[in-house]
């Protein structure tokens, strides 16, 4: 019969996932498996021969705990996985993700090895790196034309904890752009139908509203609770509102804008450089233009996006180059990306040597906006 | 010497084209002489008083003149000078 073999346990299958072996019973079966290829055991046995609570095996999809354990009967054309489940303390512990959580929400089972599938299989993410992203705790301020693509992505990457701030409802002038809202929802809450469609993509995701403006009393407390922030949002006071809070906080923050054909992403990391360093003030409401007032094409929404989602998941895998210390310019007509650098300030008045502004402020003075920000 | 200088397309609508040849020294000269020709153009990205805006940064090749000799810093055959403005679009609030 077939036996699945996951990626952690491959080097010791010649990197096959399936192999064929014998075996009327799960004990036969484990003890062929030795046999033809030693070591394997110790896997997925603990001294005692018994199988450890970490390791689930699974006969035709049905966990052998449910059934008769070792001695669970194989008949020819079973289909036999052997999945190791949270692997110990060690590893959970160290992604920090975890906490209060119940540890069954990132157990990689049978289905969730098939959804994952394409992750596992790149040594870049595999099971390690799959258990990062379902522990990860990733906010998306706006549920719009950025965090849509962002929060799709990342729901669909196994992301566990997806917040998302928003307090806006679906307007029919968001459909142009916004994935995650559809004509259905036209007057919902935005935070609901991005709920209910992230969801339906994958329900492996949690789904933590915060459905009010981000605002100086409680932008700490909110982002607090997550790894990483993605900023979406359309307007300068939350930008630097956002900003700051993530300076404080030490939080990675991977950040977006975009407006008729330009996008623009960075990411900023703690203690490398901040929003302030590369615009130390925002410029007079009116003289740049809003999307509303602008325009913005929908497709470039997903480009930027998922340039966001990319930099999120590279964050929580640790690995490759995090897109900080430069700004990536995306010019949609000429289709042309170019970047150019972002330096920590060492005069910025948030993160530099000397800051001045050491607690959150007022943005809507400080950006010379009106409180109840312009749909843009 | 001639510079291409590049916007985005907020200041497209003044220069009519997402980059033009530009003749000077100096970046300061530089923005003089697009200036000249396309009036409103310096309004957009300094204050009356000359200082660049605070929300507009200026690149030559991939570096911020604020890290070079800001308006003063020199330019040299076949340099490229992009001015960014900060933008703010995202999600709809």
């Amino acid at each position: 019969m077939s036996v699945y073999i996951p990626t952690p346990f491959r080097s010791f299958t010649g990197n096959r996932t399936h192999v064929e072996v014998e075996g009327r019973n799960v004990a036969e079966l484990l003890s062929n498996l030795e046999a033809k290829f030693p070591g394997f055991r110790d896997l997925c046995c603990d001294d005692t021969g018994a199988i450890p609570a970490h390791i689930n095996i699974y006969v035709n999809n049905k966990e052998i705990g449910a059934l008769d354990g070792a001695a669970t009967k194989l008949a020819e054309g079973d289909e036999v996985a052997v999945i190791p489940a949270l692997a110990g303390g060690a590893e959970t512990s160290s992604d920090g993700g975890t906490d209060g959580d119940d540890p069954s929400r990132y157990a990689l089972t049978p289905e969730r090895v098939t959804r994952y599938s394409r992750h596992l299989i790149m040594s870049q993410v595999g099971s390690v790196g799959q258990r990062k992203i379902f522990g990860a705790k990733v906010l998306i301020v706006g549920a719009g034309g950025l965090g849509s693509p962002a929060a799709l992505y990342l729901a669909l990457a196994g992301v566990g904890t997806l917040g998302l701030v928003d307090f806006d409802v679906v307007d029919m002038s968001n459909l142009q752009r916004q994935i995650l809202h559809r004509t259905e929802d036209i007057g919902k809450r935005k935070v609901v139908s991005a709920e209910e469609t992230i969801a339906a993509y994958n329900p492996d995701v949690r789904v933590v509203p915060h459905e009010e403006p981000l605002h100086s009393e409680n932008a700490l407390e909110i982002i607090s609770q997550y790894d990483i922030v993605v900023n979406g949002a359309d307007n300068f006071a939350a930008r630097y509102l956002v900003n700051d809070a993530c300076v404080f906080l030490k939080k990675p923050l991977v950040d977006g804008s975009i407006l008729l054909f330009d996008g623009q992403a960075t990411v900023y990391l703690p203690e490398k450089g901040c929003y302030r360093c590369l615009y130390p003030a925002p410029p007079p409401p009116g003289l740049v233009p809003s999307c509303a007032e602008a325009g913005v094409l929908g497709a470039l929404c997903g480009t930027i996006g998922s340039i966001q989602a990319t930099e999120v998941l590279k964050i929580i895998l640790g690995i490759g180059e995090p897109l900080n210390g430069r700004l990536l310019l995306y010019d949609a007509l000429s289709m042309e990306v170019r970047q150019v650098r972002v330096r920590r300030d060492p005069n910025c008045v948030v993160c530099g040597d000397n800051p001045t502004i050491t607690e959150l402020i007022d943005y809507d003075e400080f950006c010379g906006t009106p409180p109840a920000w312009n749909e843009a | 010497m001639s510079i291409e200088v590049r916007v985005t397309s907020v200041l497209q609508s003044v220069l009519g084209a997402k980059s033009v040849q530009s003749d000077g020294g100096t970046v300061g000269e530089l923005l003089e002489d697009v200036n000249a020709r396309f009036p409103g153009f310096k309004a957009q990205i300094t204050s009356p008083e000359g200082s660049l805006h605070r929300f507009v940064n200026i690149y030559i090749n991939d570096e911020d003149i604020r890290y070079l000799e800001s308006l003063a810093t020199p330019v040299k055959e076949g340099d490229v000078l992009s001015i960014l403005p900060a933008l703010a679009g995202g999600a709809s609030w």
